[in-house]
């Protein structure tokens, strides 16, 4: 095993030992298919929990979404996200001549899964705020690709907004049926539709 | 018993171990044989919690043993990871706000593991004290610098709480390993033994008295099964199989036959205060489907335990007046 494979498996196993990380399926198998994963924001910790809520051979192919200029400042920060999440990088700042949704059009024609979280920002509590248009335009494009929604819990409490150290109280992830988009269907609507599979999820257990 | 008592003490220890299996195995190859044959599904159901439960004393007996091979370390990091556990999921069921982080933190990685290091160090009289002294005073401390008056004696109180039982409680398990008594060192996972069996015996035997007596509750709103009779003879029960076991104990007859009773009912008294914090939080059990977040229920299986440890515990020092 080469280092970033010890290190991706000692982190799953600290946010295991921390968070509990379960994951439980409802309406999708975990299966080593194609998909796109969207889930409320809440916190930093999100994306571990949901990489660490997923068995193994997944999370191999199951790559997050990161900040460029954030998550490539520091030798550490680059190295966590290329070498141990093969994390898509995105820049923040907007360019005309550059599609935003092109560094993951490119993972997802790649055949790789991804996670997003179509809020866009954190969350503070409660009903996450709606979805933003990336998730539309990433449905249409890729109609193969399945949509699974999935609902983080507790985790705001492991590490609220500001602190850095996380608190061992044990979080859940529940995965839903994939969500399919109607041809023609209106984006606004499809994307209140995955909102709402996403919070329908909360009283799943 | 006499020949017993003539081995070393690592003989007797063996003895003990290959006894606890050897009767482990018997019970399960009766088990797997039974579901050989055609049941109801209501036997069916029975069986499947049989199951869980012997998975559970094996999985028990299993660690118990690891703790003893690997010492004084082992053993205090075993329960060490019972508390963590235990205390994480105690954590998770009850109301914190953002302001209690750092309590928490403190609980989790500060006096978690040094009341441990001062249970491997054998320092009884601060591991007396830690907790209700220091800590005591520590965790409001650091909650009230938290900046918020909130709910603030609530939510100290259940951080206190939450150590108190899932720690202090916890830890005095492998202080009983290490506990040197006059004429009986190094046997101390005899008297962890007695103590989980006659927890475990007291338990078990409320549960049928309960079952079969049918009185009225002594408290309805906090649970269904619990009455003075029935309570009054798993403690009995527990006396009699401590009674039983004088001689793997130092106590003679009748002190082992009040050491059971009281280490049996301080367990299942202490169940019964976790039924109602479990009915204050608005669950049924701590583990289980009825739990949002999928804690595995170790704290059910290990709060009896965690009330018991210490009443028994300062009950053979004060007896051999240490």
């Amino acid at each position: 095993m080469k280092l970033p494979e010890v290190a991706g498996l000692l982190l799953a196993t600290v946010a295991r030992l921390i968070t509990g990380a379960q994951g439980h399926w409802h309406g999708s198998p975990p299966k080593a298919e194609q998909r796109i994963y969207f889930a409320n924001h809440q916190s930093h910790f999100d994306w571990v929990l949901i990489w660490a809520a997923l068995p193994r051979d997944l999370r191999l192919t199951t790559r997050p979404i990161a900040a460029r200029d954030y998550w490539t400042s520091t030798p550490l920060k680059h190295w966590i996200t290329r070498e141990i999440f093969n994390a898509v990088y995105v820049s923040r700042q907007r360019t005309d001549d550059e599609d935003p949704l092109e560094p993951l059009m490119e993972a997802l024609r790649n055949g790789d899964s991804l996670v997003i979280f179509p809020e866009g920002t954190r969350g503070n509590k409660g009903d996450p705020a709606p979805f933003k248009a990336g998730l539309y335009h990433l449905a249409e494009a890729f109609p193969e690709v399945q949509l699974i929604p999935a609902w983080i819990d507790n985790v705001q409490r492991v590490m609220p907004k500001g602190e850095v150290v996380p608190v061992p109280i044990l979080c859940s992830v529940t995965f839903g049926a994939p969500l399919l988009l109607a041809p023609g269907e209106d984006k606004r609507l499809f994307l209140d539709r995955a909102r709402d599979a996403v919070i329908a999820l909360k009283s799943v257990h | 018993m006499g020949a017993l008592r003539n081995l070393t003490v690592s003989q007797q220890i063996g003895l003990l171990f290959v006894a606890l299996f050897g009767i482990l195995t018997i019970v399960t190859i009766i088990a797997f044989s039974r579901t050989l044959r055609e049941r109801t599904d209501a036997q069916l159901a029975d069986h499947e919690q049989f199951k869980r439960d012997l998975r559970a004393v094996w999985v028990g007996s299993v660690l118990f043993w690891v703790a003893w091979v690997s010492g004084a370390v082992g053993s205090t990091l075993l329960f060490g990871v019972i508390s963590f556990l235990a205390l994480r999921e105690f954590v998770t069921l009850t109301h914190t706000r953002r302001g209690d982080h750092r309590s928490l933190l403190l609980a989790f990685f500060i006096v978690l593991p040094m009341q441990y290091v001062i249970v491997a160090t054998e320092k009884f009289d601060l591991f007396t004290v830690f907790i209700p002294v220091y800590v005591f005073l520590a965790i409001p401390v650091v909650s009230a610098f938290g900046n918020d008056p909130q709910r603030f004696l609530e939510r100290t109180a259940k951080i206190q709480w939450g150590i108190m039982v899932c720690v202090y409680g916890m830890s005095h398990a492998p202080a009983l390993l290490l506990l040197d008594l006059p004429k009986y060192e190094g046997r101390g996972a005899f008297l962890v033994l007695y103590l989980v069996l006659v927890v475990a015996m007291a338990q078990i035997a409320q549960e049928v008295a309960s079952r079969r007596l049918r009185r009225r509750p002594a408290a309805r709103a906090i649970s269904r099964s619990f009455s003075w009779r029935a309570w009054g003879l798993g403690a009995l029960v527990a006396g009699v199989v401590g009674a039983s076991l004088y001689w793997a104990t130092p106590f003679k007859p009748i002190p082992a036959l009040l050491m059971g009773f009281v280490a049996g009912g301080s367990g299942t008294l202490g169940e019964f205060v976790m039924k109602a914090l479990k009915r204050d939080a608005g669950v049924r059990s701590w583990g289980g489907k009825a739990s949002v977040t999928g804690a595995v229920g170790l704290l059910d299986r290990v709060a009896p335990l965690c009330f018991a440890a210490p009443v028994f515990f300062h009950s053979v020092r004060w007896y051999f007046g240490l």
